[in-house]
């Protein structure tokens, strides 16, 4: 709907393009309002994963956007050599969630998230591209009401797109999957509708299980794809920093009957989601971030070297109220041992040193009596040299929101180092800090 | 009323329903100055509801002599004409205010235009179309017949307390969108757009702050503010000047 060119101006010092829309055809209104959203949208946006904003023209007579030139590959070209194995499907995919995650936490939806609108940068980050369809909750939606504009690409499109809804996140995390399910099986989940019948099964269909289409896919893979692609959002992932999580630990997935199917749901099945798509109505917040916070993901930092600390319940007290604001939350448990570089065990981990597996089995002992859902949580050993810069690292790397954390008081001497942990902690984190503190008096009485 | 009245100047704040509320109007002006505004313009109602009218007016009658704009509320003109279609609480307030005001006082309001026109900009109390009377610019059909009636490529108003932005798309029609106060929204000028400023003196949507919106001429972005004030003093001043009791209780639940 445009023309690009690589363009160069002395002040932005980093390489540019313009994208000029094209007038005059039959698309140009549509090419129009994609272009004035997209120079709506752009400059509001900040951080690593967007192309930086330089310039725009004026829409009714001298229309042009410069913009960052990103060095990098498109997923698009990517996937012209077919199937990828399913670790790279989980690096990619999980750098697409950070990307999202990002967007969603600056009230920003997507809408049209395809291969040709990531690009992978040499430093392993995805960018995405192309904001000509996208919402943001603070300006006004130029294309909410234009029904006869397309309302994305037909394969990566969402059920709730089909049906007009422009303000739900959940729609990115559905192309998402898209994506994911073409990376994995070199398909298109849904192939490509050619008309409003066909793009309206995507109310009620579900694929065909990506381990059908390719022998060699792990069950974890299969449960994250298909958890992306349900018909109804509330059925998804929550948020997108959920998504990046189970890709970067997959023996931490809790797998479900998702993970094993292997042929797609039975009729009545999909007749009940017809009848569902006609009769509930979606529950839909202003803002994407508000389903972000929403669905929190909370780090509990577990000193299990002083399994008998009298900060321990505290510590599990607050958590399990920090855990009863929301029902969507990701609980992850990480105990940091003073040790080698940064390793990391997971608690499949057959191999693991035998202390490591002691502190893995103390921070299940810990968090038992919480009785959460398995999927909601999981269980991590770091070993260290600088706890603390581990924890923030771990915390930063895995979108958390919110790190609770014990610290002693100054006269227990020996648990002097976990104070400096956790002043640490609270000096550093990019997320909020909880710190828990049992006061004296409390701790005499014990 | 038609002509250049400082338009050229940039940064431009618009007050509206202010009803006799002097703290709230002081507050949202040394705010809209803090932020830049070079240029006033009030959007009527400067009176009734409120225990304050003469200082309102005052201040009113001080901006316009130094350029700024005002035109005609409902409550301003029944000042001069008839207040009877008013419930009884705003007629009170009428009255109040008949009592309070002196005569240039009254003649400034009566002498106020009902609708001004500058550059691309309209600014009336209601609607632009008929704007005598006072029709509520309450859906997407009443801002539609108000741009047209306009001809400008913005439009300011007031008469609703909420505030509220339409933007006009390509087959005409009007698309409302709430505002998040504070933060600048676009607003380019290939779009026709109608702003709905918000109440100064008797603010709504469940907050007692004032309301009021800059628009950024040069850079094509309007911002809609809220602004905190000693509301319970304004409730009090209600009560002390003998005015009925719910016009001081809606300052202080902020319905």
């Amino acid at each position: 709907m445009g023309d690009i060119y690589r363009v160069s101006g002395p002040e932005s010092g980093f390489p540019l393009i313009m994208k000029v829309p094209r007038l005059g055809d039959k698309q140009s209104i549509e090419g129009l309002l994609a272009f004035e959203t997209e120079v709506m949208i752009l400059p509001s946006l900040s951080g690593p994963h967007f192309p930086r904003f330089v310039r725009a023209g004026d829409i009714s007579d001298n229309p042009y956007l410069v913009l960052e030139w990103l060095d990098g590959r498109s997923l698009a070209g990517i996937l012209e050599g077919g199937p990828m194995p399913c670790n790279e499907v989980a690096r990619i995919g999980a750098g697409i969630a950070d990307a999202l995650q990002s967007l969603h936490l600056q009230d920003t939806i997507h809408f049209d998230l395809k291969p040709d609108n990531a690009i992978l940068r040499p430093d392993g980050r995805i960018c995405l591209i192309d904001f000509g369809l996208a919402h943001h909750a603070r300006y006004p939606d130029l294309l909410a009401e234009e029904r006869r504009f397309t309302a994305g690409s037909t394969p990566y499109v969402s059920p709730e797109q089909v049906l007009h809804t422009r303000s739900d996140p959940r729609s990115d995390l559905f192309a998402l999957g898209v994506v994911l399910y073409e990376m994995a099986t070199g398909e298109l989940p849904f192939g490509i509708p050619e008309s409003m019948a066909g793009l309206r099964d995507r109310l009620w269909f579900d694929p065909v299980p990506p381990r059908v289409r390719r022998a060699g896919i792990p069950p974890w893979l299969q449960e994250i794809v298909l958890r992306c692609l349900e018909p109804e959002a509330a059925n998804r992932y929550q948020s997108a920093a959920h998504v990046s999580f189970d890709l970067r630990h997959p023996s931490q997935i809790m797998t479900t009957n998702r993970a094993f199917k292997l042929r797609r749901s039975g009729l009545l099945t999909q007749a009940g989601r017809w009848w569902r798509v006609r009769t509930r109505a979606s529950v839909m917040h202003r803002f994407p971030r508000m389903f972000v916070s929403n669905a929190p993901v909370i780090l509990a930092a577990v000193d299990t070297t002083h399994p008998d600390d009298e900060r321990h319940p505290a510590l599990r007290r607050v958590i399990g109220q920090a855990l009863t604001l929301s029902a969507e939350f990701r609980l992850i448990c990480v105990s940091v041992i003073r040790g080698g570089p940064g390793a990391e065990s997971q608690s499949n981990g057959n191999a693991m040193a035998s202390p490591q597996v002691d502190h893995l089995v103390r921070l299940r002992h810990w968090v038992e009596p919480l009785h959460l859902p398995p999927h909601r949580l999981s269980l991590h050993v770091l070993e260290a040299a600088s706890p603390a810069g581990a924890l923030v690292d771990f915390a930063s790397q895995n979108h958390v929101d919110l790190i609770v954390i014990g610290a002693p008081d100054p006269d227990q001497q020996a648990l002097a180092w976990w104070r400096s942990v956790a002043s640490g902690v609270t000096a550093n984190a990019q997320c909020s800090v909880h710190v828990v503190r049992v006061p004296r008096a409390a701790r005499e009485t014990h | 009323m038609t002509g250049d009245f400082g338009g050229a100047q940039l940064i431009i704040a618009l007050l509206s329903d202010i009803h006799a509320n002097v703290g709230a109007l002081e507050a949202c002006l040394a705010h809209a100055r803090a932020h830049g505004a070079e240029r006033f313009v009030f959007l009527g109602d400067f009176v009734g509801y409120g225990a304050d009218p003469k200082s309102v007016v005052e201040i009113v009658e001080h901006y316009c002599a130094q350029g700024a704009v005002a035109v005609k509320g409902n409550h301003d003109e029944a000042v001069e004409k008839d207040a009877s279609y008013m419930n009884e609480s705003a007629k009170a307030a009428i009255a109040w205010a008949r009592e309070m005001l002196n005569d240039p006082q009254q003649r400034f309001l009566a002498a106020l235009p009902l609708c001004v026109r500058d550059n691309d900009m309209c600014f009336v109390h209601a609607s632009a179309d008929s704007p005598q009377r006072w029709n509520y610019v309450d859906s997407a059909g009443a801002a539609r017949k108000s741009i047209e009636a306009a001809r400008t490529t913005y439009s300011f108003c007031g008469h609703m307390h909420e505030q509220q932005l339409y933007f006009q798309t390509a087959d005409g029609k009007m698309i409302p969108f709430r505002p998040i106060p504070g933060t600048w929204i676009p607003v380019r000028r290939h779009r026709r757009w109608l702003a709905i400023v918000g109440s100064v003196g008797q603010p709504s949507s469940g907050s007692s702050a004032a309301a009021y919106t800059i628009f950024d001429r040069s850079r094509e972005q309007i911002t809609f503010f809220r602004v905190p004030y000693d509301h319970l003093k304004a409730a009090a001043r209600i009560r002390q000047a003998g005015l009925p009791e719910s016009l001081a209780y809606r300052l202080e639940a902020g319905a």
